[in-house]
C-alpha cells in the first residue's frame, strides 16, 4: 500500500475521532481545542497533497479562529449540558450515513464496477495533456502524485507548451489530428499549459485566482466585507448601549 | 481587557514584528510563493491580536483604533475593486480585471504579473484589517457590555470573580 495513503488514513481517522470529541465532550472549551485539532489535521492532509496554499491558509485561519474562540469562549459563563438524545435524531443521522455510504459505495463502483468510473486517487484529470481520443489513465500516475498541480511551479514549462497554443488552432486543419501533443482534457490542463505565460505569475494559484478568475475573488472579499459588517453591527449595539451607561463611571 | 504577565509581554514584544514581518512577505510574494494576500492578511491580523491579547486594550486605543481597522478595512476593499476597474485602462481590449501581464519584472520575481501584486496588497490589508477589527469587536464590545456586571467592592468583573 502506498505510505502516502496510509498517512492520510491514519490524518482522516484522527479528524474523525477529533470531530466526535469535538461534539459529544462537555466543555466548550475542550470542544474548541478538538475543532482546532481538526484543523491543523487537514492542514497536513492539504500539505500531503500537494496544495501548501490552502495548507497555509487552513493553518492560520486555524489559529486565528481557536485564539478568538478560545478568548470569547472563555469568558462566557454558560455550559453545555449533556442533552437527552432523542430516538429521532439518532435515527436520521444513521439514516443519513446509510445513505451517504451506499452512495460512496456506488460511485466507486466497489460493488463490481457497475458504478461510477472515478480516476484512480492522485492522479487528477487536469495531470494529462496529449490526444482527446487516446485516453491513457496510467501514464502519470508515478509523476503525478507528489507536488502537485497547486505548487506546479514551472513544471510545463519544459515542455511543448511554447511551440503551439491551443487557443489559436489553424484553421484548416482538424484539432487533434496533427497536433496530439497540444489538447489538454481539461480547463486545468489549460491553466496549467498558458498560465505562466498569460499571467507572469509563477504561482499558478494566485495567477488563477487573481487573473483568469478575478470575478470569484471580487465576489469572495465581498462576502467577507459583508460578514465583517454584520459582526460590527450586530456586535456594536451591546457596545454603544452600555458604553453610553459606563459613561458617568469614568 | 488587561494584558498579560511580563513573560508574555515580553515575548511578544521579541516574536510579534517577525510574525508580523512574515505576514507581510506572504502578501508580497504570493504571486511568486504560496501564499497570498488572504493567508497573509490573516498571519498580519494574528500578530495584533497577539500584541492586544499579551498588552491589553490600551493598544488598540492607542497605537491601533478601532476607526483605522474600520478604514483600512474599507480601503482595502475599495483598492482592490480599483485594481479590477483599472482593467479598463488596458492598451488593445480594455475589461474588468485585465491585467497587464508584460507590464514590468519578469516571471518569479517580485516585480511581475501585472495587477496580480497590487491585488494581493488589496486582499491583504481587507483581510487583515477586518479579521482584527472582529477580534477588537468580540473582545472589547463584550467587555464593556459586561462591565455593568460589575462587583461594586472588588471592582473586577462579574464573570471574573466567580472563577
Amino acid at each position: 500500500m502506498d505510505p502516502l495513503l496510509i498517512l492520510l488514513l491514519v490524518l482522516i481517522g484522527f479528524m474523525v475521532v477529533g470531530s466526535l470529541v469535538a461534539i459529544e465532550t462537555r466543555g466548550l472549551l475542550s470542544s474548541v481545542i478538538s475543532v482546532g485539532a481538526v484543523g491543523f489535521a487537514l492542514s497536513v492532509v492539504f500539505l500531503l497533497l500537494g496544495a501548501p496554499d490552502l495548507a497555509i491558509t487552513q493553518v492560520v485561519v486555524e489559529i486565528l479562529v481557536l485564539v478568538v474562540l478560545v478568548r470569547v469562549v472563555i469568558t462566557r459563563r454558560d455550559e453545555t449540558y449533556a442533552t437527552s438524545r432523542s430516538t429521532l435524531a439518532v435515527g436520521s443521522v444513521l439514516l443519513v450515513l446509510g445513505i451517504l455510504v451506499a452512495v460512496v459505495f456506488w460511485a466507486l463502483g466497489a460493488s463490481g464496477g457497475a458504478g461510477l468510473q472515478m480516476r484512480p486517487f492522485g492522479n487528477p484529470l487536469l495531470n494529462e495533456i496529449g490526444p482527446a481520443s487516446a485516453m491513457a489513465p496510467a501514464s502519470t500516475a508515478g509523476e503525478a502524485r507528489l507536488g502537485g498541480p497547486a505548487s506546479g511551479r514551472g513544471r510545463r514549462a519544459d515542455g511543448p507548451a511554447g511551440a503551439t497554443a491551443p487557443a489559436e488552432p489553424a484553421p484548416s486543419l482538424p484539432v487533434g489530428a496533427d497536433r496530439p501533443e497540444t489538447i489538454p482534457k481539461s480547463i486545468g490542463g489549460a491553466y496549467l499549459q498558458e498560465g505562466l505565460k498569460r499571467t507572469h505569475a509563477a504561482n499558478y494559484v494566485m495567477g488563477i485566482v487573481l487573473d483568469y478568475r478575478g470575478y470569484d475573488t471580487l465576489g469572495e472579499a465581498t462576502v467577507i466585507f459583508v460578514s465583517i459588517l454584520g459582526a460590527y453591527a450586530v456586535l456594536r449595539r451591546i457596545g454603544r448601549h452600555s458604553h453610553a451607561r459606563d459613561e458617568p463611571d469614568r | 481587557m488587561r494584558g498579560m504577565s511580563l513573560i508574555v509581554k515580553n515575548t511578544t514584544r521579541l516574536v510579534a514584528g517577525f510574525i508580523a514581518l512574515f505576514g507581510a512577505y506572504i502578501v508580497l510574494y504570493g504571486h511568486v510563493t504560496p501564499g497570498g494576500g488572504f493567508a497573509g492578511g490573516v498571519i498580519v491580523a494574528g500578530a495584533l491580536v497577539l500584541v492586544v491579547l499579551a498588552f491589553g486594550e490600551r493598544f488598540s486605543r492607542e497605537v491601533i483604533s478601532h476607526e483605522v481597522v474600520r478604514a483600512s478595512d474599507a480601503a482595502g476593499a475599495l483598492a482592490f475593486l480599483g485594481v479590477a476597474l483599472f482593467g479598463y485602462l488596458a492598451p488593445n481590449a480594455g475589461a474588468f480585471f485585465a491585467n497587464f501581464p508584460d507590464w514590468l519584472g519578469t516571471p518569479g520575481n517580485l516585480l511581475s504579473a501585472g495587477t496580480i501584486p497590487i491585488s494581493n496588497l488589496a486582499i491583504g490589508v481587507k483581510v487583515g484589517a477586518g479579521l482584527f477589527g472582529v477580534f477588537l469587536a468580540l473582545a472589547l464590545f463584550r467587555r464593556r457590555g459586561e462591565r455593568r456586571l460589575m462587583v461594586p467592592d472588588t471592582g473586577r468583573l462579574d464573570s471574573e470573580a466567580q472563577r
